[in-house]
């Protein structure tokens, strides 16, 4: 006998998430910036001629914005590498075959362990800056090194989500399917993954976050993106009160990118929880 | 024992060109060594610290008055999705300049040095995740104990600081050492700032005697031994707190 179960326990309102917070916060942020900049200018009175820190951060926006797109390039590209990667990493840690599985766990737990600025310099560093194919030579650009990098320590991450999420399908899944003569690789691939992509989306998701905040470490490395133009603009205008104010413009410039999906990572796990 | 080691890779040397240097040479196997102390000093201070910044903030959460709450809440926020290399530059860079002293030739000298910018930093980062766990881990206890210590006679502190924070610190535990695994790994970023821990030390290393290959192996698998004696020590300590029946 079923019966309707009363009300779903709803998990008490959490004080954060929420847009209209996160809007308020990123205005506060740029009021205190405004305030700052208002303080320090009467303070201290630019020399005559000299324009303003506001000014000299608009005319360099577009600039920050192109640096900002490489960032998102970057952690696409390398989210897409790691996902891939990762899931068939995360399969190789559930199976059959000893050998499979314990390489596949011992990549997991290698490059999970292993600091991501770490992986980021092994593979700018070892590997080659282009490869001979035949007859062609391929050159291997730098951020491709990068991408190579962060997927390699992303993909780790994934492995292990990836491992989670299959294990958590009750195994009356598995034997469902090969009760109606699914084999087993028919029974992941059409049964049992697909139940996981729900129960996967929002880590992935906070698995993309992290991405995207990694990708400044590139900066460290070599690659041309955001943080090379914030060390432009400080060489063009060599200023000191200029520091801060660039920095905290990147800041709440990452922010507005990963805040929203910081927000729906917890919507889409508070709905996941209830319909569970 | 260490002439064996240097003997050993001393022939490899000599037999394949392979040139671990931090074996070999007294002066390399030093800075290496005293970078592996700087990046344990620097996790264990700003384990300590996060620590500390996490039970503060959750207990300031629990407060009545709702404005200091929401000014955790946009702290934890903010720090959480951000790139901790910029908070990094911000502090170093943004800040460290208002902090300084002239010496007697009238010259600006920090007052902070990046090492501890670079715990600062690491510290309220790690911490702002620590708000977030600990808070559930408060939320997870059931009214009824909190009720049967007031009852008992507990006042609110009290209450907080002898039945609360030890049940929520053993409920949060396995998300809590997660944090700080990260946190360990996150102090390789102080990288960027000069701090000479392993990754900074073995730069000097390959720059100098020209074995980028071996000693980029040698970091990864220092970092990863230290990485997973930490994970194996939490894990231990993890099967000791857990609290029967309650958590996952």
């Amino acid at each position: 006998m079923t019966r309707e179960s009363p009300s779903p326990r709803r998990p008490a309102p959490r004080p954060s998430a929420g847009w209209a917070r996160g809007a308020f916060l990123a205005m506060a942020l740029l009021a205190l910036l405004a305030l700052w900049h208002a303080g320090a200018s009467a303070a201290r009175p630019a020399p005559a001629g000299a324009p303003s820190i506001a000014a000299i951060l608009w005319d360099w926006t577009p600039a920050i914005l192109k640096g900002f797109a490489a960032n998102v390039g970057i952690s696409l590209a390398s989210a897409l590498f790691a996902t891939v990667l990762g899931t068939f990493v995360g399969i190789g840690q559930l199976s059959l075959h000893r050998p499979v599985r314990w390489l596949c766990w011992l990549f997991t737990h290698l490059f999970r362990n292993a600091p991501w600025l770490v992986l980021l310099f092994y593979c700018m560093l070892l590997l080659p800056f282009q490869v001979r194919v035949g007859a062609w030579v391929v050159p291997i650009p730098d951020w491709v090194k990068a991408v190579a990098g962060i997927s390699i320590a992303a993909a780790a991450n994934m492995s292990e989500i990836v491992r989670g999420a299959i294990q958590s399908i009750p195994t009356g899944q598995w034997e469902s399917a090969a009760s109606l003569a699914f084999s087993r690789t028919q029974a992941l691939w059409m049964i049992v993954l697909p139940q996981c992509v729900k129960r996967m989306l929002p880590p992935w998701m906070n698995l993309y976050a992290l991405i995207m905040v990694s990708t400044p470490l590139c900066a460290i490395v070599g690659v041309s993106e955001i943080m090379t133009v914030a060390a432009d603009i400080l060489a063009a205008n060599a200023r000191h009160d200029l520091l801060m104010p660039v920095y905290l413009y990147l800041l709440v410039l990452f922010f507005l990118y990963c805040y929203p999906i910081a927000v729906l990572t917890r919507r889409l796990e508070r709905k996941f929880a209830i319909a569970g | 024992m260490t002439e064996i080691i240097k003997e050993w890779f001393d022939r490899l040397y000599a037999d394949t060109g392979l040139n671990f240097s931090v074996f070999r040479d007294a002066f390399d196997a030093q800075r290496f060594l005293e970078g592996v102390l700087t990046t344990l000093e620097m996790s264990a201070i700003c384990l300590a610290l996060s620590l500390a910044i996490g039970v503060l903030g959750a207990a300031v959460q629990g407060v009545r008055f709702r404005p200091l709450a929401w000014l955790v809440d946009a702290y934890i926020q903010f720090f959480r999705n951000t790139p901790s290399v910029i908070q990094l530059y911000f502090f170093f860079f943004g800040l460290g300049p208002l902090f300084t002293s002239t010496n007697e030739f009238g010259q600006a000298v920090p007052l902070v040095s990046s090492y501890t910018w670079a715990v600062i930093c690491f510290s309220i980062y790690a911490g702002a995740f620590n708000v977030e766990i600990f808070r559930s881990g408060i939320e997870a206890i059931s009214p009824a104990t909190v009720d049967a210590a007031q009852a008992l006679g507990y006042t609110r502190l009290g209450t907080y600081v002898h039945v609360v924070l030890p049940l929520a610190l053993r409920i949060s535990f396995p998300a809590l050492s997660n944090n700080m695994v990260n946190l360990v790994k996150l102090t390789s970023v102080a990288y960027a700032i000069a701090v000479p821990d392993i990754l900074y030390a073995s730069s000097q290393i390959w720059s100098d005697s020209l074995n980028v290959a071996e000693i980029m192996n040698v970091v990864l698998f220092s970092y990863v031994l230290i990485v997973s004696v930490f994970v194996w020590g939490a894990g231990l300590l993890e099967r000791r707190l857990r609290v029967p029946g309650m958590g996952v």
